[in-house]
């Protein structure tokens, strides 16, 4: 069991840059556990970079990253990761279940093959997601919203602590959005904490209960109701928030 | 059948099952003109490691072209890491710049020896049985087939244990990374199977058709099936048919028996690639014929369905004179009219068409979408 004191993400003076640009500039930000948190900015903000960052996918030119205070190669197996739906090949040949099944990969290590708990867990998660009829399915016939459930089951088949996401809500309907964020509701009710990349301001405060405000530097992080506020918003968009509701 | 041809045959399939495993993985990482370049760089690695052993069939040119291939692969992605020059630059960049200084060395010190380019190029399959391997001076076969079975098995065997990482690392590098499964070792693991084949079949085959054994019978098999174990099994029974029909072809038309693999190889995936079911070029032009016939019907169901009842129905679906409604040729006008009959979505009365239940529910299906 963790410390309940203790920070589930701890990110120290991180500096991101390709080349000599820098994509994220001297970020810390704490992340305590149970939190459903949304991290928004605008285009090139620096938001994936920060997630791949957090789990060592980007090197940083500095800075440090803590999961439960310890560095995260010791805590790969509690980390959850959802690429963005985009970033893989769905015309590889191999059906749902199979890359649901992926997420136990790492629970197994090296050479072991997955058997038939690890099927199990599968199915399970894909009755979570609502596709277990779709488990022969091949992954290049799913739409978006379908893809990106597979996705969720994936990450929820680690039983990570701590679930990155990056844009779970791209290119899904609004179905699929209302189901993925019942999830994510009940993930944070397990104790679980949730952090995703978020780009739709306006559900940010239906949505989550704590924000960070990204613009290659960190604007604000904190609870929704003293961190979404119409000066912080401002500062990280530059003055074109004319559309939000003023809470 | 005599021996040696026998053995030539043994000698193909073996080759082409080696090279036709880790091809799959290079198809699906969009990685073929990775085993191109591959295929031409390893020659300065050969090359050196002859002027070491002075034997052509020695297993230290093979880990030498290993080596080169891997240091191929190297060179290719740190030109890329600049960012100033993309994939197929890089490539097309390291791999002459590599056979050069091969085909410099070659020239240079080896012009009088049996390592000619026209061997490295084109390779010759027939020659093959002549280099026997011998133990205790018994002779036990050619040399070429025990060096393609072995890599056949280092192959079979690398994929069988390393089946879950290499699917993962192809499929979601990202993934593998965050899982603790290194796609890096895998990549570079895959990378020295490929080289260590490529200069094995090269013998046989040549640095040319070596890349038409790897990448050939993978994209055939992927237009077959939606599974990575059947894309392997498929892959191999393909490069075997290639291999057997190609020496068969070969033999009446007097002609490079690599050379007419290869053709083999195009000509299997081109009838592939028309007749498949459902994704095949066949299979794809019948559809767009059956869509554009099905449209043009749930068309005319609709143009009734909604002058229904109203008080121009009567001239809107008088059959004589649709098309001008419709704005279709009159040939086209009455063949849809007959199709449309045959389904019963219309029935015809006098001069008139009837839309039937079942054509009412196509047009409320269609509208609705």
């Amino acid at each position: 069991m963790q410390a309940l004191d203790s920070k589930a993400i701890e990110v120290t003076d991180l500096t991101v840059a390709y080349q000599e640009t820098p994509v994220l500039w001297d970020i810390d930000l704490d992340v305590p556990p149970g939190v459903l948190l949304a991290i928004v900015g605008p285009n090139g903000a620096g938001k994936t970079t920060l997630i791949k960052a957090i789990l060592g996918l980007v090197r940083p030119a500095a800075g440090n990253v803590l999961i439960y205070n310890k560095p995260y190669v010791t805590q790969r197996r509690i980390v959850g990761y959802v690429p963005q739906r985009g970033s893989v090949d769905w015309d590889f040949p191999t059906n749902v279940l199979d890359v649901v099944m992926m997420g136990r990969y790492g629970a197994l290590g090296w050479i072991k093959r997955p058997g038939n708990r690890d099927r199990e867990l599968a199915m399970h998660a894909l009755e979570k997601v609502g596709m277990e009829n779709y488990t022969t399915r091949q992954i290049s016939q799913l739409s978006g919203g379908q893809q990106q459930r597979v996705f969720l089951a994936r990450a929820l088949v680690q039983d990570a602590t701590i679930y990155l996401m990056d844009e779970p809500f791209q290119g899904v309907d609004a179905t699929t959005e209302r189901a993925i964020i019942s999830l994510l509701q009940e993930l944070r009710e397990n104790g679980k904490t949730v952090v995703v990349v978020h780009h739709d301001l306006q559900t940010v405060t239906d949505y989550f209960d704590w924000v960070t405000l990204l613009n290659i530097r960190r604007i604000a992080s904190g609870p929704i109701e003293d961190t979404f506020t119409t000066e912080n918003l401002r500062e990280t968009y530059g003055g074109r928030v004319a559309f939000i509701k003023n809470r | 059948m005599q021996i040696g041809n026998l053995e030539i045959i043994l000698i193909a399939v073996t080759t082409a099952s080696a090279c036709a495993l880790p091809g799959v993985f290079l198809v699906l990482r969009r990685m073929t003109l990775m085993s191109d370049a591959i295929s031409h760089a390893i020659l300065p690695g050969i090359v050196l490691a002859f002027f070491l052993t002075h034997n052509l069939s020695s297993p230290l040119l093979i880990l030498a072209a290993g080596a080169t291939g891997v240091l191929t692969v190297v060179f290719v992605e740190l030109l890329q890491k600049t960012k100033l020059v993309k994939e197929d630059a890089a490539i097309g960049l390291t791999f002459p710049a590599l056979f050069s200084i091969g085909v410099i060395l070659i020239s240079r010190h080896a012009s009088n020896i049996h390592l000619d380019i026209d061997a490295v190029l084109l390779g010759e399959l027939a020659y093959a049985p002549l280099n026997r391997l011998k133990v205790f001076g018994s002779d036990i076969g050619p040399i070429s087939l025990y060096v393609m079975g072995g890599l056949l098995i280092l192959n079979l065997a690398f994929i069988l244990i390393f089946y879950k990482e290499l699917k993962l690392a192809t499929f979601d590098a990202s993934l593998a990374v965050t899982l603790g499964l290194s796609p890096v070792l895998i990549h570079y693991g895959l990378m020295t199977l490929v080289s260590m084949t490529t200069v094995g079949a090269f013998d046989a085959v040549g640095s040319i058709l070596v890349v038409a054994l790897i990448v050939g019978p993978p994209v055939t098999a992927y237009l077959m099936t939606d599974s990575l174990s059947r894309m392997l099994i498929l892959s191999v029974i393909i490069g075997s048919v290639n291999a057997v029909t190609g020496y068969f072809l070969a033999f009446p038309l007097d002609v490079s028996i690599a050379g007419s693999i290869a053709v083999m190889t195009l000509l299997i995936f081109v009838t592939v690639f028309m007749i498949v079911p459902n994704r095949g070029l066949i299979a794809i032009a019948r559809r767009h014929i059956r869509q554009k016939w099905e449209f043009a019907q749930t068309m005319l169901v609709i143009h009734l369905f909604n002058h229904e009842g109203l008080p121009e129905a009567e001239a809107e679906s008088e059959i004589a004179h649709l098309h001008e409604h419709l704005q279709w040729e009159p040939t086209f006008a009455s063949r849809v009219v007959r199709y449309a009959l045959n389904n019963r979505y219309v029935s015809q009365n006098a001069a008139q068409l009837i839309l039937t239940d079942r054509g009412r529910t196509i047009a409320q299906r269609a509208l609705v979408q």
